[in-house]
C-alpha cells in the first residue's frame, strides 16, 4: 500500500495507439527517436522522473532506481521494490555487477548509441538524482543541437506562412503547432545563449498565439539566460512532457509534405521531439472545438488517456429500515408519497435499489462500517429529504448568505458540514473556526478526571460526557502555522481537516476541539483537502503537484497521484469513493482511480487554473471552475467536455450541485452567485463519431442556461452548500475595500 | 497595440542605477557597469519568479490584492528567509526621490516619538471575526434589504435614462418591468434580443410596496418634522440606503412642491429642512439623479436668490440657507454638469443676469454672488471682482447715504462680508505684492482698503499653511458655520429668536493629507456629529485624527489646547468605496464645549476654505451602508 503508484497513463498505450502514420514519421513515436543520440538521452532521463514511454524503458526506470538506491545503501527499499516489480534477481545482479559498463547492461545499450555514452547517462542521472534535480541539465541538453540562430526566425515565419496559406479547414488545426514551436524554439535559442536572437524571436512572435497562453508566456519572456533554465519548474514540465497536438491525419500530411520539401529540418526536429502529434481520421477540427479543448500547460489529452472504464456509478445505499413515528406517517401520506414517485422518473436523483450497472462493486476500495450513530444520520437525512424542494428552473432555490464579517480579508476557505449544523472558516492567521449556526451550541468533551466521575450506565451518557462550561458558539483552533488553505468536514461531524500554507494537513477532533494529527508529507503549501463521502479517506494536494490519498488512521499516504505538472489547486472525492478528482495550475482536471492510484481522465479546455470541482450527485459528470471565469462540464464516463458555462467575471471558487442534480451553483470572486440550469446542460446529444474522437461541438448557450444571478455588495463567494432541503447556502468573507 | 505594450511591461529589467544604490547601501563601491547589468537581468528574473509564486498565494488566498504576506510566503517557497517586520495590509507608500542624477524609490520610515504614541489614546480592540447570515435571494428573488446591493445599481438607471428605447416585444413590456425592479435580470435581456420586435420604450412603473410607502411616509415626516434626531437618522438614510431608486420621484416631487410652497409662506426652517434633503439625495452614491435635475435645479436656485425667505428678514439668518443652497448647487454642477445639459453655464447666466439688474434687491444679490463665489475661483476672477467697485458704490450708497430700511442695510453689510470673503482670496493669490491700500482703492474703489487688510490676512494664513503643509497639517482658525435650526422657529414667531447658527469655536486643527490645497480641505460629503460635553473635564490638548482614503493612514496630533476649559474632540474616519470619487465619512464626533461658549461669536475672518459642513445636533449615527458598515474599526 505504501508503494508509489505512478499516475502515468500513456504507459503501454503509446504502442497501440501509434497509428500507421508511425511508419513514415520516423520521429514520432519515441521508438525512432532511440535512433539519435541527444533524443536517447531525454528519453533515458524522462524515464528516470516519471514513467518511461514504453515497457522496456520502464524496466529500464527501475534498474535505475535500484541502482541509486543501493548506493544511497537503502537495501531494504531496493528488496521491497524488487519483490514489488518482480524483477528477477539475475537481470538486477547482472546491472550491478557490471555496474553501467556498457557492454552488459542490455536495456541501457538499446538507449545508448553504440554504448558509448551510456556511463556518462548513468552517471549524470544517478548523480543528479542524489541533488533531486534528477535530470534538468540532461533534459536541457536536448536543446544542445541546434540550427543557425538567425535562421530561426526564417523557419517560423516561413511556417506561418505554409499554414497561412493552407486551406481553412486544415488552418485552425495546423495552427496548433503555433504555440509549442514557439515556446521549444525561443527555449533553444536562450539556451545556446542566443539571448540577442531569442528576444527578437520573442518580440516579434509572441503577439501571434492564443491569448490564453499569456501567463506562461509572461513566465517565458522573464527568462532569457541559460542559468535561468535551471529549477524553472514550468519549463521543466514543458520539457519533459511532450506537448499533445491532436491533428487530423489529412492536415498532418499536409504539414508533412510541406517540411519535406522545405527541408525544413530544424522544426521537424522539434515537432519529432518535443510534440506529440496525435492523428485521427475524420473531417478536421474547427476552431471553436479547438479553442474549447486546448489551453493547458501540456496541450490537449492524448485520447486514450480518457479510454479506462470508470465506474462513475453510486454505491448502493446500505439498507436501513426507517422507523416512521405516527406523525412522520401522515406526513408522508400527505405530500411524502407524490414527491417520492418523482424522482423515479428521471434518474438523476433516484437511488436505485438496483445495482447500477456503472457502479464499482461495493467493496472495491474497502469502506468503514456504519455505526449506530452513523445510521441515526442517514435516517435524518432520509427524513430531511423526503422534505426537500423539487428544484428546476422555475422553482429556483432561496439562498442564504453567510458573510464573515471582519475578517480583514483573511478568510480562505470555507466549508459546511452535510447537515448544514456546522460552518467551518480557515483564516490567513493560520486559525481555524468553527461556528455552529443551530442553537446548539459547540461543547468539549469534559476532562479525563471528571470523566472518571461519570455514571458510564447511564442513558443519556453522552450527553453527560459534555462540559456544559465550554458551551459557546464558536471555537476557535490553534496549529497550523501558515494560511489555513482548505478544510473540510468528515461525514460524521466528528472531525475537521485542515490544509495549511505550513505543508501540513491536520485532523481536528469536533468533541474535545483539539488537533489529533498532523499529517506531513507535503513539505510545500497544501492547497485543498477533502473527505471521502465516506469518511475514513481523505485527498489533498498542494504546490508539490502530487495529491495524496490517505486514511485518518495512517500518518503516510496510501496512494500519490503524480502527473499534474502544475500546483493541485483543488482536490473532490468522487460520490463513490472510488476516485479522486484534481484540479490543477497546468489548467487540466484530472481523475484518479483510488484503487490502483491511475489517472483515468484528463480534461484540458480551462485557460487558467482550476479552482473548484463539483460532482453531480448521481456522480456521471465533473464541474469545473477556474480563473478565466468560466465553468467547464465534463462527462466522465466518455471523457468528455459536454458543456461551458460562460458569465462570471472573475475566479470561480465555488461549485455544487443541487441535491437532486437538477441546478448548478456557481460563486465567484466578482461577488455573484449564479444558478444553471444544470439538466438542460447536460441534455447534449452525441453521437457515436463525438463520443469516439472527443470532438464535441459546444453550443454557445451559456445565456438559456442562467437562471438566475444574485449579486452581495462586496463579498467574494468562496463557498456553496445546499441542504438536505435544498436551500442553498453561500459563504464568504466580506471585502471593505 | 495593447499587445505590444504588454511586452514591453514584461521585459521589464531593473535599471543598473539601483543595483549600484543598493550596492552602496551594503559597503561595496565601485560596482562595474557589466557587473551591474548582469546583476539587474539575474534579479529582475528572480523577482518575477517570486511574484509569480506570490500571485498564487493570493488566488488562493482569495484576494485581488498582492500582500506583503504572498511575497515572505512566496520567498519561503524558494527557501529565503522571509522579509521580517515589513508586514502592511495596506499599500505600502514608496516614496520617490531623486537627485545627483539618480532616482531612488524608498520606504520612508517616520521617527516616531515615543511620547506621541504613549500620549495618543490607545486604539479600539478590532472585532473578531464574526459570521452573520442574510438572504440573498427568495425563491429566486433578490429581496431589497441594505445586505443586499440597491436593485438598480447607477449604470443600469443611467443606461434606461439615457437609453429609453429598448427592443421589446409587444406584449412584453411586463418583462421590462420586472427588470426595472432589478429581479430576473437577465431573461428580460435575453427576449430582448429576440427577432420580431419593434421599439418601444420601456413602461417604468414606479409603484410603491407598502414597506416603500411606510418608509416614504416615515422619512418626509421626519425630514420636516421638529425631532432634529429623528431628522438626522432620516436624512442619514436618505444619504445611504441603497434602496431609494423607487421612492426617487416622489422625493423629487415632495421637495419640488415643498419650496414652492413654503417660498410663497416664507417657512425658513422647512425649506431649510429641504435643502437638507437635497443634500442627503446628492450624497447617495446608489441614486442616479440626473433624471430628476429638472425638479432639483430650480428648488435650489429658489432658496439661493429669493427676494424673501422668512417672515422676518431683519431678525432671522436666511443668509445662511443663501450659502447652504449656493454650495449645493456648486456641487451638483461639478458633479451633473455635462456639455449636453450645460448645467453650469446655464446657472452661471441666471445668477450673471440678475447680478446685472439695477434693480435687484440685496437678498437676491447676496443670492447671486454667493451662488457665483462658490463656483470656483475662476468664476469670481471673471464675474465679481470685475464688478468689484460697483458693487463698492452701492454698499457705500447704503452704507453712508440717506438712512434708508435696516433691512437695506443689513443686506448690504451681508453683501460686503461676502465680498471681501471670497475677493480676498482670490486675489491673495492672483495678485502680485506689494498691497497698497491706494492702490486697491483705485483698482476697487469702496471695498478696496477693507479688501486689503482682508488680502494681506489671507497672505498671511496661506504662508502660515504653507508652512504647516509641510509637516501635512494644516489649521482651520474657524470652521464654517452652518445650518442648524432651533426648534423656536418653527413655532409661531413671536419672542426673542436666538441665533441659529452653533459657531464651532475657533482653532480647531484639522490634518490634511493634500498637500498644496489647504483651502479645500475637505470633501463635500463631511458629515459632523456635534455632541455637547459635560462642562467638568479639563485638559491641554484636543485630538483630531483624520485618516483619509488618500494616505491610507491615519495622523494625529496633539495641539495647545483652547483657552476654554473644555476639550472639544473631533474623530474623523474617513473612506473611499472603490470606484467612487467622493470619500464617504464614516462617523465624525466632535463634542463642543457647553452652550454658551457655543454662542461665543468666533472672531475673525471666515476662512474661505471650508466646504459646506451640516453640524448636527445628534448623538448616533449608524450607517446601514453595508454588511460590515458597522464593524469597520477604525484603523
Amino acid at each position: 500500500m505504501a508503494a508509489v503508484q505512478d499516475g502515468q497513463v500513456e504507459s503501454d498505450a503509446e504502442k497501440e495507439t501509434k497509428p500507421d502514420a508511425s511508419n513514415d514519421v520516423a520521429g514520432n513515436s519515441s521508438g525512432g527517436a532511440r535512433s539519435m543520440s541527444p533524443n536517447a538521452a531525454s528519453s533515458a532521463s524522462g524515464a528516470a522522473k516519471a514513467a518511461a514511454p514504453t515497457g522496456p524503458g520502464e524496466q529500464q526506470t527501475l534498474l535505475a532506481v535500484l541502482q541509486f538506491l543501493k548506493r544511497s545503501k537503502l537495501l531494504e527499499s531496493v528488496d521491497i521494490l524488487r519483490r514489488e516489480a518482480g524483477l528477477s534477481d539475475e537481470l538486477d545482479e547482472s546491472q550491478t555487477n557490471d555496474g553501467a559498463a556498457a557492454g552488459s547492461a542490455s536495456l541501457l545499450r538499446r538507449v545508448s548509441v553504440g554504448g558509448a555514452a551510456a556511463t556518462n547517462i548513468a552517471a549524470t542521472t544517478t548523480s543528479k538524482g542524489a541533488e533531486d534535480q534528477p535530470d534538468v541539465s540532461i533534459v536541457l541538453s536536448a536543446y544542445s543541437q541546434q540550427g543557425d540562430p538567425a535562421l530561426y526566425q526564417v523557419y517560423y515565419s516561413g511556417l506561418k506562412n505554409f499554414i497561412e496559406s493552407v486551406l481553412d479547414c486544415h488552418r485552425a488545426e495546423l495552427s496548433q503547432l503555433f504555440y509549442p514551436l514557439f515556446v521549444h524554439m525561443y527555449l533553444e535559442l536562450v539556451y545556446n545563449n542566443h539571448e540577442h536572437e531569442a528576444k527578437v524571436f520573442f518580440e516579434k512572435f509572441s503577439g501571434d498565439q492564443e491569448c490564453y497562453y499569456r501567463d506562461d508566456l509572461r513566465v517565458l519572456s522573464g527568462l532569457t539566460k541559460k542559468e535561468h533554465m535551471k529549477g524553472n519548474e514550468t519549463l521543466l514540465d514543458f520539457r519533459t512532457s511532450k506537448f499533445v497536438l491532436r491533428i487530423s491525419r489529412d492536415s498532418y500530411q499536409l504539414l508533412k509534405r510541406h517540411l519535406q520539401e522545405r527541408q525544413n529540418n530544424q522544426i521537424w526536429l522539434i515537432i519529432q521531439e518535443h510534440l506529440y502529434i496525435d492523428i485521427f481520421d475524420g473531417m478536421p477540427r474547427s476552431k471553436s472545438q479547438i479553442d474549447s479543448m486546448s489551453g493547458s500547460l501540456a496541450g490537449e489529452a492524448r485520447r486514450e488517456a480518457n479510454k479506462a472504464k470508470v465506474y462513475y456509478g453510486l454505491l448502493k445505499e446500505p439498507e436501513i429500515e426507517v422507523p416512521l413515528d405516527d406523525e412522520d406517517d401522515e406526513a408522508e401520506n400527505e405530500e411524502g408519497k407524490p414527491k417520492k414517485k418523482k424522482p423515479k422518473k428521471d434518474n438523476l436523483g433516484s437511488k436505485n435499489k438496483k445495482q447500477d450497472p456503472n457502479a464499482p462493486q461495493q467493496n472495491r476500495i474497502p469502506l468503514p462500517e456504519l455505526k449506530d450513530s452513523d445510521k441515526l444520520d442517514k435516517i435524518m437525512s432520509m427524513k430531511e429529504a423526503t422534505k426537500k424542494i423539487r428544484l428546476g428552473p422555475d422553482t429556483l432555490p432561496s439562498i442564504c448568505f453567510y458573510t464573515f464579517l471582519n475578517a480583514y480579508q483573511g478568510l480562505t476557505s470555507v466549508d459546511v458540514t452535510d447537515d448544514s449544523s456546522l460552518i467551518a472558516g480557515g483564516f490567513a492567521d493560520s486559525t481555524v473556526r468553527v461556528w455552529s449556526v443551530t442553537p446548539k451550541k459547540l461543547r468539549k468533551v469534559k476532562s479525563a478526571a471528571d470523566l472518571n466521575l461519570i455514571d458510564k450506565e447511564a442513558d443519556d451518557v453522552l450527553e453527560r460526557i459534555m462540559d456544559e462550561k465550554t458551551a459557546s458558539e464558536s471555537k476557535i483552533l490553534y496549529g497550523h502555522s501558515g494560511p489555513v488553505y482548505g478544510i473540510s468536514f468528515s461525514p460524521d461531524r466528528n472531525y475537521l481537516l485542515s490544509s495549511s500554507e505550513d505543508g501540513t494537513v491536520r485532523l481536528w477532533s469536533l468533541q474535545t476541539f483539539t488537533c489529533l494529527v498532523g499529517y506531513k508529507g507535503h513539505n510545500y503549501p497544501v492547497w485543498d483537502t477533502q473527505f471521502s463521502p465516506y469518511g475514513y479517506y481523505f485527498v489533498s494536494g498542494g504546490h508539490d503537484r502530487i495529491a495524496r490519498l490517505w486514511a485518518t488512521d495512517h500518518y503516510q499516504p496510501l496512494r500519490m497521484f503524480a502527473g499534474h505538472l502544475a500546483d493541485i489547486t483543488c482536490t473532490h472525492f468522487h460520490p463513490n469513493s472510488n476516485y479522486v478528482a484534481t484540479g490543477s495550475a497546468d489548467r487540466t482536471v484530472r481523475l484518479w482511480d483510488v484503487l490502483n492510484g491511475n489517472c483515468v481522465r484528463i480534461f484540458s479546455g480551462h485557460k487558467g487554473p482550476i479552482h473548484s470541482l463539483a460532482f453531480s450527485p448521481n456522480g456521471k459528470y465533473v464541474a469545473s471552475g477556474a480563473t478565466d471565469g468560466r465553468v467547464l462540464l465534463w462527462d466522465i464516463g466518455h471523457g468528455l467536455m459536454i458543456g461551458e458555462l460562460k458569465g462570471h467575471t472573475d475566479t470561480v471558487y465555488a461549485l455544487k450541485f443541487s441535491r437532486d442534480g437538477e441546478i448548478l451553483a456557481s460563486g465567484s470572486m466578482d461577488g455573484t452567485v449564479r444558478l444553471w440550469d444544470a439538466l438542460k446542460a447536460f441534455d447534449v446529444e452525441t453521437d457515436d463519431f463525438t463520443a469516439a474522437t472527443g470532438h464535441i461541438h459546444l453550443p454557445d448557450n451559456s445565456q438559456e442556461l442562467l437562471l438566475g444571478t444574485y449579486m452581495t455588495k462586496s463579498t467574494p463567494v468562496i463557498h456553496l452548500h445546499f441542504t438536505r432541503r435544498n436551500l442553498l447556502l453561500a459563504a464568504g468573507g466580506y471585502n471593505s475595500q | 497595440m495593447a499587445e505590444e505594450r504588454r511586452q514591453k511591461q514584461c521585459s521589464v529589467v531593473m535599471p543598473t542605477e539601483s543595483m549600484k544604490a543598493m550596492a552602496e547601501s551594503v559597503g561595496v563601491g565601485q560596482l562595474q557597469e557589466d557587473s551591474c547589468v548582469a546583476l539587474s537581468e539575474e534579479v529582475s528574473y528572480r523577482i518575477k519568479e517570486i511574484v509569480q509564486d506570490a500571485l498564487k498565494f493570493m488566488h488562493h488566498g482569495k484576494r485581488r490584492k498582492l500582500t506583503t504576506n504572498d511575497i515572505d510566503h512566496a520567498l519561503k517557497l524558494k527557501n529565503v528567509e522571509p522579509l521580517y517586520g515589513f508586514q502592511s495590509q495596506e499599500f505600502i507608500p514608496f516614496r520617490f526621490a531623486s537627485g545627483g542624477g539618480r532616482e531612488l524609490h524608498f520606504y520612508e520610515e517616520k521617527e516616531v516619538d515615543l511620547s506621541d504614541i504613549i500620549n495618543t489614546p490607545l486604539p479600539r480592540v478590532p472585532l473578531d471575526v464574526s459570521l452573520k447570515a442574510h438572504w440573498l435571494s427568495i425563491d429566486g428573488v433578490q429581496p431589497a434589504i441594505p445586505e443586499n446591493p440597491p436593485p438598480a445599481p447607477k449604470e443600469q438607471q443611467k443606461s434606461e435614462f439615457t437609453e429609453p428605447l429598448k427592443v421589446v416585444k409587444p406584449g412584453q413590456e411586463e418583462e421590462g418591468s420586472i427588470q426595472a425592479k432589478g429581479q430576473g435580470a437577465t431573461s428580460a435581456e435575453g427576449l430582448g434580443k429576440e427577432k420580431g420586435s419593434i421599439r418601444i420604450k420601456p413602461r417604468s412603473t414606479h409603484e410603491l410596496s407598502v414597506e416603500q410607502q411606510l418608509y416614504y411616509k416615515e422619512i418626509t415626516e421626519a425630514c420636516v418634522g421638529s425631532c432634529e434626531a429623528k431628522r438626522a437618522e432620516a436624512l442619514q438614510s436618505i444619504a445611504t440606503d441603497p434602496g431609494l431608486y423607487q421612492m426617487l420621484p416622489r422625493f423629487s416631487t415632495f421637495i419640488s412642491e415643498g419650496v414652492r410652497v413654503n417660498v410663497v409662506q416664507n417657512n425658513l426652517a422647512l425649506l431649510i429642512y429641504l435643502m437638507r434633503m437635497v443634500k442627503a439625495l446628492m450624497d447617495n452614491p446608489t441614486l442616479y439623479l440626473e433624471k430628476y435635475l429638472h425638479e432639483l435645479i430650480p428648488a435650489v436656485v429658489t432658496c439661493i436668490v429669493s427676494k424673501q425667505l422668512c417672515l422676518r428678514p431683519d431678525v432671522d439668518n436666511h443668509w445662511a440657507l443663501r450659502d447652504f443652497a449656493a454650495r449645493l448647487m456648486a456641487q451638483s454642477c461639478k458633479t451633473f454638469s455635462t456639455t449636453n445639459n450645460n448645467i453650469q453655464s446655464r446657472i452661471t447666466k441666471t445668477f450673471t443676469k440678475s447680478l446685472l439688474d439695477e434693480k435687484t434687491q440685496w437678498t437676491t444679490r447676496y443670492g447671486c454672488i454667493a451662488g457665483l463665489a462658490e463656483l470656483g475661483p475662476d468664476v469670481i476672477k471673471t464675474l465679481i471682482i470685475a464688478r468689484l467697485s460697483v458693487e463698492g458704490a452701492r454698499i457705500k450708497a447704503v452704507m453712508e447715504g440717506p438712512v434708508v430700511s435696516n433691512i437695506d442695510k443689513i443686506g448690504a453689510e451681508h453683501v460686503q462680508s461676502l465680498l471681501l470673503k471670497h475677493c480676498a482670496s482670490v486675489i491673495a493669490k492672483t495678485r502680485p505684492l506689494p498691497d497698497v491700500v491706494d492702490q486697491y482703492r483705485t483698482d476697487y474703489g469702496y471695498l478696496g482698503p477693507m479688501l486689503c487688510s482682508h488680502v494681506v490676512k489671507a497672505r498671511a494664513q496661506a504662508a502660515l499653511q504653507a508652512q504647516q503643509v509641510n509637516r501635512t497639517t494644516l489649521t482651520i482658525t474657524q470652521p464654517r458655520p452652518t445650518l442648524t435650526v432651533s426648534q423656536s422657529t418653527l413655532g409661531v414667531s413671536s419672542g426673542p429668536r436666538t441665533p441659529s447658527i452653533i459657531k464651532v469655536p475657533s482653532s480647531l486643527a484639522l490634518m490634511s493629507t493634500r498637500p498644496g490645497t489647504p483651502t479645500q480641505p475637505s470633501p463635500p460629503t463631511t458629515k459632523y456629529i456635534v455632541m455637547a460635553t459635560s462642562a467638568g473635564a479639563a485638559s491641554t490638548q484636543q485630538v483630531i485624527t483624520l485618516s483619509s482614503a488618500q494616505s491610507g493612514s491615519p495622523v494625529t496630533s496633539t495641539v495647545p489646547s483652547t483657552p476654554s476649559t473644555l476639550q472639544p474632540l473631533v474623530k474623523l474616519e474617513s473612506s473611499s468605496t472603490a470606484g467612487m470619487s467622493r470619500p464617504l465619512q464614516k462617523y465624525i464626533v466632535v463634542s463642543l464645549p457647553s452652550s454658551s461658549s457655543v454662542d461665543s461669536k468666533g472672531s475673525g475672518v471666515l476662512p474661505a476654505s471650508t466646504s459646506p459642513i451640516s453640524v448636527e445636533q445628534s448623538v448616533k449615527l449608524e450607517r446601514s451602508e453595508s454588511p460590515a458598515a458597522s464593524t469597520q474599526s477604525p484603523h
